[in-house]
């Protein structure tokens, strides 16, 4: 029993006693309350040390298997998943396809009943419909993670973006989180905007109104159309990817025109507050959403949120799969 | 001579200005009296007291799969659903495989149609192939049958297209059915464009992408005439435009499905792809717009676009599912729970829109209670409740989201022609 492991463990154990555990399968941060968000981010804090030591592995879920099905394009998110499970010694496939399940002949659920049929302990999807990841969890026994499922959630996402704020805020009460960007087809957006509001932070949302999903009031955000009032003493922006070619050219006339009226300069960052961080969940694009400058500075926590997204994956999978049930043989 | 007499209902027909306890006599398939306690002698007799008997009601807007699609629903299946739901007649979209969009494929209809008595009136298409660019030889649909004409499953295509549709068709005195929906806003919509799909990333369907169409049609019927029909209106901007254009004289009629006035965009939240149609559910407020509409008598038609899809083609992801749900074997209840037993209109009203508009619209002789027509009847017993269960649907198909939704207002028994093709005592004995 690894010090870290031992810790996590007693976190999920004294969480469980006060009744906080996960639910069976992780599809959307809705479906999380605050005291099992803490729950993840506090076991995430402790996974971090382990990829810090020379012997990066702990035996915590030995004998776990493992099944990341990744239908959309992916490298950030697949390999984050796959090393946080082989951190944790469990048994990883990853699974790449790059074709809709209907355009491979195949449906989504017969392609999960074959996977299920190796009794694997977790599957982790990526696709690029929403609710899929809720139709795979209604059909299968596995737990089931959502690794981005279309333009509705991406919860591991948000919660390594909790934990990062964390990190840099000490606590979410009264931060002001400017999200800017493409934020219709943005499942991060989603996803982060139910967590930061749960956590009690106050969310910005701002882009052009060709990005903006219509009544996006519902999200229980502030709107923005300007990029300056949106970042305006904010404590967090957090910059988010944008795909010209969505849409044809009917979103955005061009990349320098977003970068000139959205892009994060230097100069708008001074808008934010003194002490302001800045986030990106990646892959950017420099010179169309941030400046190189600004992406490499001294406030940036990009590199911070790809670190945290290793832990908060491994306390996922570590929670999900039983390492932190009291009824699991300690494996080392 | 056959004789039948139905005993103690509720006889209600508008149309014909009856709302009594009354018998109603049907002699050799066609109504002989209908007056206070008939005398029952020699009679084959079937007890109504406390039902309601109206007029055959007519669902203008069904989707038979056969030719081409038989696996979903063929005629045989579609007319057996439509006689257990207590519908007498069904027309049927041109969207099948191939499209009818030829007299050869109206005939064949017709024909399979002939082993079961419900009434099939065929809906031949616009354009050749529903592609919008030339229009199919309609002269020829109407005299193989066809009732009406419609490219449903995509609007007709072009302002011009329409244009001559309303004109050309004037020569058979039909109706253009329009599916209304402007399609440059709706590339991969899959729900209603509203507070639900906001939050769970679904592409919204725009209201305004059908009251564009609305309104391009109801302008063209407005200047060059023609019978206009509006099929599955479903915002409240649509109720509006309808409504304002018949104040202003226009003879364009419109129909709502059961499904917008029972649920709205929220039922779509759990990815259900039962709840995936087109046009999508809408927002409470569109429904409310819908009720009043229904009230007021904007709205002529209730119809169920029964658009019966195989379980392993709705068992995908949301964006893959198909569009659309059955809905002959729950029109009545949805109707008689959502709007009689609501209060949002009476009975009459509800066989108004059921029976009566439906068949002028199509221009058939029915759906009327008077001595002499045929018999084609539906008895309802508004008091009886129960769960739908979508596993005894005589459909070939079950995609429905109201399976286990507990309804109170069900058919008992279907008449055509004077003969009993459904009755519920039998069905469930």
């Amino acid at each position: 029993m690894t010090d870290a492991v031992a810790a996590a463990r007693e976190t999920s154990e004294s969480s469980a006693d006060d009744g906080v555990t996960l639910n069976d399968d992780l599809t959307s941060i809705a479906d999380l309350t605050r005291d099992q968000i803490e729950l993840i981010l506090d076991t995430g804090d402790h996974f971090r040390e382990i990829s810090e030591r020379p012997i990066k592995k702990v035996p915590a879920l030995r004998g776990k298997t493992i099944v990341n099905l990744f239908f959309e394009p992916s490298t950030r998110t697949r390999t984050s998943f796959e090393i946080a499970g082989k951190r944790l010694s469990a048994d990883v496939q990853s699974i790449s396809a790059s074709t809709s399940s209907v355009v491979k002949g195949e449906t989504l659920l017969d392609t999960a009943q074959n996977i299920e049929a190796m009794a694997p302990d977790i599957l982790v999807m990526r696709h690029k419909s929403a609710g899929s990841a809720d139709f795979l969890a209604r059909h299968c026994s596995a737990a089931v993670v959502n690794a981005g499922d279309g333009a509705h959630e991406h919860p591991t996402q948000a919660l390594l973006d909790a934990l990062t704020i964390r990190q840099a805020k000490g606590s979410f009460e009264g931060l002001r989180v400017a999200i800017v960007g493409d934020i219709a087809h943005s499942r991060v957006a989603r996803s982060n905007v139910i967590c930061l509001s749960k956590l009690g932070a106050d969310v910005v949302l701002a882009g052009p109104p060709t990005l903006m999903p219509m009544h996006a009031n519902a999200l229980g955000a502030e709107i923005h159309t300007s990029m300056d009032h949106a970042i305006a003493d904010a404590d967090v922006v957090m910059m988010l990817r944008i795909q010209v070619e969505r849409g044809g050219n009917l979103n955005l006339p061009s990349t320098q025109e977003y970068f000139r009226l959205y892009g994060l300069t230097e100069e708008r960052l001074a808008l934010a507050k003194d002490d302001a961080v800045v986030m990106h969940p990646g892959p950017m694009n420099r010179g169309v959403e941030i400046a190189s400058s600004v992406a490499d500075g001294p406030r940036s926590l990009i590199m911070n949120q790809v670190t945290n997204g290793l832990a908060v994956r491994m306390a996922i999978l570590f929670l999900l799969a039983g390492g932190g049930s009291r009824n699991v043989e300690a494996t080392s | 001579m056959s004789k039948l007499l139905l005993k103690g209902g509720r006889v209600v027909d508008p149309a014909n200005g009856l709302d009594d306890e009354l018998d109603v006599l049907v002699v050799d398939g066609a109504i002989a009296a209908i007056a206070p306690e008939l005398d029952s002698e020699d009679c084959d007799a079937l007890e109504a007291t406390g039902m309601i008997v109206a007029p055959g009601f007519v669902d203008m807007h069904v989707h038979l799969r056969e030719p081409g699609f038989e696996y979903k629903e063929t005629i045989e299946s579609g007319m057996r659903a439509a006689a257990a739901g207590g519908f007498c007649g069904i027309a049927c979209m041109p969207n099948t495989e191939p499209i009818n969009d030829h007299r050869s494929v109206t005939e064949l209809i017709l024909d399979r149609a002939s082993v079961h008595r419900v009434h099939v009136y065929p809906i031949g298409a616009v354009s050749v192939g529903q592609r919008g660019e030339a229009l199919a030889e309609i002269g020829e649909l109407v005299d193989a049958g066809c009732r009406a004409v419609s490219d449903d499953g995509f609007p007709v295509a072009t302002a011009q297209l329409m244009r001559k549709a309303l004109e050309y068709t004037q020569i058979f005195d039909i109706v253009v059915i329009d599916h209304c929906e402007e399609v440059s806003m709706t590339h991969g919509s899959v729900m209603h464009e509203g507070a639900v799909s906001a939050e769970l990333g679904l592409r919204g369907w725009p209201a305004a992408a059908e009251e564009i169409t609305v309104s391009r049609d109801l302008i063209l019927a407005d200047s060059v005439g023609g019978r206009l029909h509006l099929a599955h209106l479903s915002t409240r901007g649509s109720m509006d435009l309808v409504r304002n254009a018949k104040a202003g004289g226009s003879r364009a009629t419109c129909e709502v499905m059961t499904h917008h006035f029972s649920l709205t965009e929220e039922a779509v939240r759990h990815f259900d792809t039962n709840t995936k149609m087109n046009p999508p559910l809408r927002s409470e407020d569109d429904r409310q717009a819908i009720l009043d509409a229904i009230a007021d008598g904007t709205v002529d038609i209730i119809a169920t676009d029964h658009a019966p899809h195989h379980a392993d083609e709705k068992l995908l992801e949301f964006d893959h599912a198909p569009f659309g749900i059955v809905g002959l074997e729950t029109a009545i209840p949805l109707a008689c729970t959502h709007l009689v037993h609501a209060g949002v209109i009476d009975v009459a009203r509800l066989v108004e829109m059921m029976s009566t508009n439906p068949a002028r619209i199509l221009g058939v002789d029915r759906g009327g209670l008077r001595v002499d027509a045929p018999a084609d009847i539906t008895i309802i017993d508004l008091d009886a409740e129960r769960a739908v269960n979508a596993d005894t649907f005589e459909s070939r198909s079950s995609n429905t989201p109201f399976h286990g939704t507990v309804l109170k207002g069900w058919p008992v028994a279907t008449i055509i022609d004077g003969e009993v093709v459904y009755s519920a005592k039998e069905s469930s004995s």
